[in-house]
């Protein structure tokens, strides 16, 4: 009985670290590339959550609205850069910390006047809407499982990219040198935008599949925002492998705590406080952990040199 | 420094207190009375904003997670009404107190501590990461306080009365507002004349060339924290002040957004200045009332807005105002 729940808690966790994966391979490129602290990452999770919820419903499809949903969320993407982002690149922390503070406020605000404030309605493909069962007794649904799988996928495919090919080569050198990789002809000014594009495409592909499981509304945006934040510190920041591990760490503390601590606490006091007391302390493990990296390790698990 | 700019900045505050005595009779003369306790909350978050100055404008630390100490401030004042209402005794024998001259410090001292613990680790920390850490620190206080199922978890405590201040009626607007004045003027003469002492000096030569100021042989890790802890204390009374000023106190407080809300106010303001926050605050808080006023989707025009002060501005509102004399 226990070994099933760690399971099935272990697989939500995985899940919850793949999408978290999705969003801090973006924002750590973005980080590391461009040297700039992007808090709006989380609008396009939200903007691609919405779309992929109105375009499927569109066309009566949840495949055809996330698969138009994802180039969008690019365009748009690029569309921010084009006009605020790259203006940034030679600003502090403090500038790029409150001009996309600005454009949060504003998505946020400019969603709930196209949506409505109420949460909307985001259903898994039938053909995924059953579960199956992984070791006897334990069901688990699909839809859960494609999620799992997908963001694997586009793990394993994102690292051949960044290491075998010619874009990939492109943006390690303007990781780990800007100015050297611009004097060596790379268009920097392009490749800052393709990146920008390519991190809003997979924010929305994380968005348009964890509002299958989360609901869609205003403000979902920033609650898997800070915890991105913690996978890419935790990871180090620029790095695609820390950014993986960072994510699958933090989802399996997140989930595990979540599942685990009133287990425990149930043991020590009566079920309602241990319920409520195990909440709290559950929502902060995953800043705890990253205190305890960052005490361990001041530049992250697999921190840049400098 | 340049001795003109100095006639013009000094103008310029004999004329903004005036101004701040001024509001009350003002608002009352034109009926609008109930703008007198939004002016005070005014106030109030001027305090928290200057408090991050100190912290952010004289010793470079970006602290994204200063909504913490307000919010601790806010909740000290309410589990001590609490206490008082219910009448169960807190830990080691403590008993609930809606005395301001017990709680008010005790909110300080608590703050206080909290950010000797978080400027402590977060400290060993520089830049992006600093941000982050401090903000991860908030989040933690965020929801542990929204785990305080006793103290009303995500609903947060109503107070039942204000604090209690030798003779003063508190929950007359105008007296807290003039008692929000004379803390926030108290604070400011005083954080002006530490920033402009040695101890403020070698903050600044922190600031700006860390590397150098270790090899002088100053213990930059100890004049940053202690900074650090003087910032949390300053934001906890403003955390009192805030509770006594909405009578509730609720985990909202520390939101993060809070704390993007401070940064924006003092770099609206003009970051270093000490007084550029405090019109900062001003600014941003009545900007928002009006903007709220016109419409209700007012973050789709402020959101925007914000974009255009970080892309623009440098010195911020005390800087236009204060002329130019490069000096903070």
């Amino acid at each position: 009985m226990i070994a099933q729940l760690f399971i099935e808690q272990g697989l939500n966790g995985l899940q919850l670290g793949v999408t978290l994966f999705l969003m801090a391979a973006g924002l750590t490129l973005v980080f590391g590339i461009m040297d700039v602290i992007h808090l709006s990452h989380g609008s396009f999770y939200m903007i691609g959550a919405y779309l992929t919820a109105t375009l499927g419903a569109r066309f009566d499809s949840y495949l055809l609205g996330l698969a138009l949903a994802i180039p969008l969320v690019a365009l748009i993407g690029m569309v921010v850069e084009w006009i605020a982002i790259r203006r940034l690149y030679e600003r502090d922390h403090l500038d790029q910390v409150l001009a996309t503070f600005g454009l949060i406020m504003f998505f946020n605000e400019a969603i709930g006047m196209i949506w409505g404030a109420q949460p909307i309605f985001l259903s898994p493909p039938e053909s995924l809407a059953g579960t199956v069962e992984l070791v006897p007794g334990l069901f688990y649904p699909q839809f859960r499982l494609a999620i799992l799988g997908t963001g694997l996928t586009v793990a394993a495919g994102l690292g051949l990219m960044i290491r075998h090919t010619r874009l990939g080569m492109r943006l390690r050198a303007g990781a780990s040198d800007r100015a050297m990789a611009g004097a060596l002809g790379v268009n920097i000014d392009g490749l800052f935008t393709m990146v920008f594009g390519l991190g809003a495409g997979l924010a929305a592909l994380a968005g348009g599949m964890a509002g299958t499981v989360l609901s869609v509304q205003v403000g979902m945006g920033e609650s898997i925002l800070i915890l991105t934040f913690v996978v890419v510190v935790i990871g180090g920041i620029g790095s695609i492998k820390g950014a993986l591990v960072g994510a699958i760490l933090v989802g399996l503390v997140d989930t595990l705590a979540r599942t685990m601590l009133p287990v425990a606490l149930r043991a020590t006091m009566a079920a309602s406080q241990a319920d409520s007391v195990a909440a709290s302390l559950s929502s902060t493990s995953v800043y705890v952990l990253m205190i305890l990296v960052l005490a361990w390790r001041p530049k992250g698990l697999y921190g840049a040199r400098t | 420094m340049a001795h003109a700019p100095d006639f013009r900045r000094w103008l310029a505050l004999a004329l903004l207190l005036i101004l701040a005595v001024a509001v009350p009779p003002v608002l009352a003369a034109l009926g609008q009375g109930f703008y007198i306790g939004f002016a005070a909350r005014v106030l109030i978050m001027a305090l928290a904003a200057l408090s991050l100055d100190l912290v952010m404008g004289l010793g470079g630390m970006i602290s994204f997670g200063h909504a913490a100490f307000l919010g601790l401030g806010a909740y000290v004042v309410g589990i001590g009404s609490w206490h008082v209402f219910d009448g169960a005794p807190l830990p080691f024998g403590l008993a609930g107190s809606e005395n301001a001259l017990i709680v008010w410090p005790l909110a300080m001292l608590v703050a206080g501590l909290a950010a000797l613990g978080i400027g402590a680790i977060s400290l060993r920390t520089t830049g992006v990461h600093f941000i982050m850490i401090t903000l991860a620190f908030a989040q933690m206080l965020f929801f542990l306080a929204g785990g305080l199922k006793t103290y009303g978890g995500d609903d947060g405590i109503t107070l039942y009365n204000r604090s209690q201040l030798a003779g003063l009626k508190l929950s007359d607007p105008t007296t807290f507002y003039y008692l929000c004045l004379g803390l926030l003027v108290t604070v400011l003469a005083v954080l002006l004349r530490l920033s402009s002492s040695r101890f403020g000096m070698v903050l600044r030569g922190v600031r700006d060339n860390e590397r150098r100021m270790r090899a002088l042989g100053f213990p930059t890790y100890r004049y940053k924290l202690a900074a650090f802890v003087l910032s949390g204390m300053i934001c906890g009374l403003a955390g009192a002040l805030l509770a006594n000023a909405s009578e509730f106190a609720s985990p909202a407080i520390m939101s993060w957004q809070r704390s993007g809300e401070l940064l924006v106010m003092v770099v609206l303001g003009g970051m270093g200045s000490l007084i550029g926050p405090v019109l900062g605050a001003v600014a941003l808080m009545v900007l928002e009332e009006s903007l709220a006023d016109l419409t209700q989707h007012w973050q789709v025009i402020l959101g925007p807005l914000l974009v255009l002060l970080a892309l623009s501005a440098r010195r911020g509102l005390w800087g236009w105002i204060k002329g130019r004399d490069g000096a903070p």
